[in-house]
């Protein structure tokens, strides 16, 4: 079931060799770790609070500043394709812009709105153009961001705990979409999440970061849809549970939601 | 018999329940809301026209020694013969004049003044010093250095009203500004956003509430300026018609010139209220 990927392939979508970041305290949040996904790949990164998930993205995202920001230091080979996008655990719609003002928020050119509008369909939001952002629920918000997300065409989708703060019925509606949608867009995806069944409902292949290094590594070989109460399914999830440090598959508390450093 | 009894329960039912059938006309008795509660319609003018209500009985009463406060209608009938004969049209014009060009360019002033401080370190180290220190430099006291520099016409009347007028606009727009989400500094950086677009679609609008404020204070300090120059060095305005009467002792003139800065002052704020409320709609708030 384990599976380890080994050499690099040229148009890797993610390509990461040797990523250090330590903070003032220098205690190492990554130390030495390497990365590769592929174009098109799905993949879910796990890691207990304060295992430099929430590191490792926004690193990616291009959003930690190493050089020029004097609490993080780091070294390390980044690199990315050109059209990266990325969705937060907030939503992060601008208040004072409508929702497709959001989705086309610093797109040029005439037929953005058009690309808009299409996206907004695809979220499963059409009609809802001229709302504001308040008036929508905490999903149909989340929605507006993958709308924003992906008019932008991105080779690499970059999603840290998306749907962290949603209801769980709200959660489920979201992953059957973020489904779809990267089987229509095909963009690489590496989502960041602290729940286990959420990473093998979604991904392809699943990584558990520990100390600061990506320790076990799985591929879900699950094909169709992907039943929780599939013995192959729960096989695969105690694996993780145990590379998380919880030996004998208990639950991970779905509270902790805190942000990792 | 289990029927009959339930009858008389649901009867007695805890208000909860009536709430939820009557919706919120029925709201139960002791149990408020803590926000201010709904719009009174037009109630921003109640404190006003209590005012004028007393002004109108005491003088009625006769309370109110006319050489000390002119009765209402005095004032009225004065601003008629001041209007029909000539001299209080010309005067408002040249006020209001003085009011506008000070206010347009105090405001932007005060605006690219807090863009550029707030947007970059350098500029704040440059700007926020100077502004900080004008604020703590009352108009009165930078007036005799104005007309040195600018003469007595009218450009150092504009100049002093917008110097009045820049720093509440710097100071709350800039505040403003600053108090944005540092999120959304970061979402336009992921979305790549250029320069403009982020100055245009995140830190202007995310301003705005600021700004207003700042607006509001504005057009008081404008109208405020605009009593010092007239008062001090004007021959037109009202300010000009309200000193010399000062000097015949024509009480019913100067409470015309009171009474016109109070309406002016009171009608421009309640426009940039108006204009606040349509431009901040996307806003939930105590206020709405």
């Amino acid at each position: 079931m384990a599976t380890h990927t080994g050499g690099l392939t040229a148009a890797a979508a993610v390509r990461i060799r040797g990523l250090h970041r330590s903070f003032t305290d220098d205690r190492p949040v990554l130390s030495g770790l390497d990365l590769t996904v592929e174009p098109g790949e799905f993949t879910a990164l796990l890691g207990r609070s304060g295992s430099g998930k929430s590191t490792l993205l926004r690193a990616l995202a291009g959003l930690d500043d190493v050089a020029k920001n004097g609490d993080a230091s780091g070294t390390g080979e980044i690199a990315v394709p050109r059209q990266v996008s990325v969705v937060f655990q907030d939503s992060r719609l601008l208040p004072w812009q409508r929702v497709l003002g959001n989705v086309v928020l610093g797109l040029e050119g005439a037929g953005a709105k058009a690309r808009g509008r299409e996206a907004l369909a695809e979220v499963g939001l059409a009609g809802r153009e001229r709302a504001w952002p308040r008036e929508l629920s905490g999903g149909e918000q989340q929605r507006v961001a993958l709308a924003r997300s992906l008019v932008r065409e991105p080779e690499l989708l970059l999603a840290d705990e998306p749907f962290g703060a949603l209801d769980a019925l709200t959660r489920i509606k979201m992953h059957g979409l973020l489904r779809a949608l990267h089987e229509r867009h095909r963009p690489a995806v590496l989502l960041v999440t602290h729940d286990v069944d959420e990473a093998i409902v979604l991904a392809d292949r699943v990584l558990v970061l520990d100390q600061g290094r990506l320790g076990t590594e799985l591929t879900v070989d699950l094909d169709g849809r992907r039943d929780p109460s599939d013995p192959h399914f729960a096989a695969i999830r105690t694996e993780l549970l145990a590379a998380l440090g919880l030996a004998g598959g208990a639950e991970i508390p779905t509270a902790d939601k805190e942000d990792d450093a | 018999m289990t029927a009959v009894e339930t009858e008389p329960v649901r009867r007695t039912a805890p208000p909860e329940h009536d709430e939820a059938a009557g919706g919120r006309a029925s709201r139960p008795r002791g149990k408020r809301r803590l926000g201010p509660g709904k719009a009174v319609p037009f109630g921003y003018l109640l404190g006003p026209l209590l005012l004028l209500g007393v002004w109108v009985w005491g003088s009625a009463q006769g309370w109110i020694d006319p050489r000390v406060l002119t009765a209402p209608w005095t004032v009225a009938a004065t601003a008629w013969d001041l209007w029909e004969s000539g001299r209080l049209g010309p005067d408002l014009l040249v006020s209001a004049r003085r009011f506008a060009l000070g206010l347009v360019f105090g405001v932007l002033a005060g605006l690219v003044l807090a863009i550029v401080s707030g947007l970059s370190r350098w500029g704040e180290a440059v700007v926020d010093g100077p502004v900080q220190i004008k604020r703590s430099i009352p108009n009165l006291a930078l007036l005799p250095l104005l007309l040195l520099w600018f003469g007595i016409d009218e450009n150092m009347k504009i100049i002093t009203i917008a110097l009045g007028v820049l720093i509440p606009i710097y100071l709350h727009t800039h505040n403003g500004l600053r108090s944005i989400d540092g999120r959304y500094a970061e979402l336009a950086e992921t979305l790549r956003l250029r320069p403009a677009a982020f100055i245009g679609r995140v830190v202007l609008p995310g301003a705005l509430p600021g700004f207003f404020l700042g607006m509001r204070f504005a057009v008081t300090s404008s109208w405020l300026s605009l009593v010092v120059v007239e008062q001090v060095n004007a021959t037109s305005g009202i300010g000009y018609m309200m000193l010399l009467a000062g000097t015949y002792g024509q009480t019913d003139v100067i409470i015309v010139g009171l009474v016109l800065y109070a309406l002016l002052g009171l009608t421009s704020d309640t426009a940039v209220r108006i204009v606040q409320r349509r431009v901040l709609s996307w806003r939930r708030t105590l206020e709405d």
